[in-house]
């Protein structure tokens, strides 16, 4: 369980406002955006498809900047990708033409580490994520839950103390999510990284995070911040569990129902 | 019967029936031969030609022209297509051009080949590199321009420096589109070999079979056409071995088969 006390901030997200098109139709995908993430903490970002969430996620990975405000990330104002926000992508985006062992590479190559380094820390790496028989396999030839463990072992090689992470157990069926789910937040005590979580899954966000953002639908906005004040490994059947849950559908229906609202509208 | 053998079967029958239905109308005398020879003249004349070492040495010297043609123009395109890819202004300056000398064919550059590089063999490169150039130019600018945004997005993000974004995730994502205009260009660089051999130079496949006309050789004509057919289809297969190697990693092996 989380300390009360408010954790020394890694990521700082400051009246973040991302606006799309140029003309006087703009949308309005974020609007003054404010929270931050504390050192070490584990944060879903919650809400339908549309509120933003991933335009945030984007925004502090420096994929696409915010139009107004500002987001500090490891000390620094963000401005362009970088190695410190290691990025795990919704889709699997591994270089399929790399094998498993160059996926996990890339980052410390990148950083032109000595070869024996990079060796051993990948060999490392494998090993922690039950990677190390299919090595020199080519992603194609992987499941879609192998395929996340290659892309959190590429994004963990570059020991960022940040993770930022898109959806990333979205595709998966229930069984594999619930597995790699286990593995994150035992990677995540194990290396104390600060985890930015993208999700539309409520359960999946009460399971992982120590706060839940939840997000309004267009314009993007804070609607509520959520505690997970339950002790780990969590159990979904309990009773605290399925109170969290009901509360948090309840909020992320009223968006979805603006966002039906909008949709029949523009229709 | 094993599929296998049944899959053989079929694919033998056609040419089968073809090859007997010919040589039974030259030896009924419906066909005058020196029209179109029996198919046993044509393989006894074959043979004369290979066992002479006539074959062996024009096959040579059209595969030296059709592989350093070929060389030369996909190492041209490879690097032009390649900037042209990555680099909206490149692309931007050079497209109009591009596509206006596209659709001239090679053949339409012979008079100023010959009067750009006389006889032999530099105005049979310069055909043969301008046949490959297109092809390969052109799948190789689509290549790049396809590269799925996400791979960029991940390389940005483990740290990629402009060039090893370029060189570990572009070209490598592009390498499907790359070895399909490679091959095409091949096929081309292959016609345009025996057009030239026809014009610039002496010797070659393409030049005896227009030797062979002179003496109204048509066996021979045949003999030398059959050898081009088999020589293209070795390459081609060659070609498909290594793209099949080289994209080994792709989802799509089909297209390379």
């Amino acid at each position: 369980m989380s300390s009360a006390s408010v954790p020394e901030p890694e990521i700082q997200i400051r009246g973040v406002t991302k606006s799309f098109g140029t003309n006087g139709s703009d949308i309005v995908a974020l609007d003054g955006i404010d929270f931050d993430v504390g050192r070490g903490e584990l944060v879903c970002l919650l809400g339908p498809s549309g509120c933003g969430k991933s335009t945030l996620l984007n925004a502090v990975a420096g994929f696409s900047l915010p139009t107004a405000g500002e987001i500090v990330a490891a000390g620094r104002v963000v401005t362009e990708p970088g190695p410190d926000r290691g990025m795990v992508f919704q889709e699997y985006a591994l270089f399929p033409w790399m094998t498993v062992r160059s996926n996990v590479a890339f980052g410390l190559e990148m950083r032109r580490e000595p070869k024996q380094r990079i060796e051993e820390t990948v060999g490392a790496l494998l090993h922690k994520l039950h990677l190390t028989e299919f090595a020199d396999r080519f992603p194609k030839d992987l499941s879609g839950g192998m395929r996340q463990r290659v892309a959190i072992a590429r994004v963990l090689a570059l020991d960022s103390p940040i993770l930022l992470m898109d959806e990333p157990f979205g595709a998966l069926d229930a069984l594999t999510r619930r597995n790699l789910q286990d593995e994150l937040l035992r990677i995540w005590t194990d290396l104390k990284k600060t985890i930015l979580f993208v999700t539309h899954g409520i359960e999946e966000s009460i399971y992982l995070a120590d706060r839940i953002v939840v997000m309004t639908y267009r314009p993007g906005r804070v609607k509520t911040i959520v505690p997970v004040p339950l002790d780990r490994p969590r159990d979904v059947s309990a009773p605290q569990f399925n109170d969290l849950k009901r509360n948090l559908s309840r909020m992320v229906m009223e968006e979805q129902d603006r966002r039906e609202q909008d949709e029949t509208r523009l229709n | 019967m094993p599929p296998r053998a049944r899959a053989l079967i079929r694919s033998v029958v056609v040419p089968a029936v073809i090859v007997l239905a010919w040589e039974g109308m030259s030896r009924a005398g419906v066909i005058n031969p020196m029209i179109l020879p029996a198919p046993s003249r044509v393989l006894l004349r074959w043979i004369d030609y290979l066992e002479s070492g006539e074959l062996p040495r024009d096959a040579a010297s059209s595969l030296y022209r059709v592989t350093m043609g070929f060389l030369i123009g996909t190492t041209l395109a490879l690097l032009l297509g390649l900037a042209m890819g990555a680099s909206n202004k490149a692309y931007a300056y050079l497209n109009p051009v591009l596509q206006l000398l596209r659709p001239i064919p090679p053949i339409a550059y012979v008079p100023l080949a010959i009067l750009w590089f006389g006889l032999g063999n530099p105005p049979a490169f310069f055909l043969i590199s301008l046949g490959a150039f297109f092809p390969v130019l052109m799948n190789t600018i689509s290549g790049v321009r396809s590269v799925d945004a996400i791979y960029i997005r991940a390389a940005r993000n483990l740290g990629a420096s402009r060039s090893a974004l370029f060189f570990r995730v572009m070209v490598p994502a592009a390498m499907p589109h790359i070895m399909t205009g490679i091959r095409v260009g091949f096929g081309v660089a292959f016609i345009v070999v025996i057009v030239a051999e026809m014009i610039a130079v002496n010797s070659g496949l393409g030049y005896r079979i227009l030797e062979a006309r002179e003496y109204f050789w048509s066996d021979k004509i045949i003999a030398g056409m059959i050898t081009i057919g088999l020589l293209g289809l070795g390459i081609d297969a060659a070609l498909a071995r290594l793209s099949k190697y080289l994209l080994r990693w792709h989802r799509g092996l089909e297209l390379a088969r």
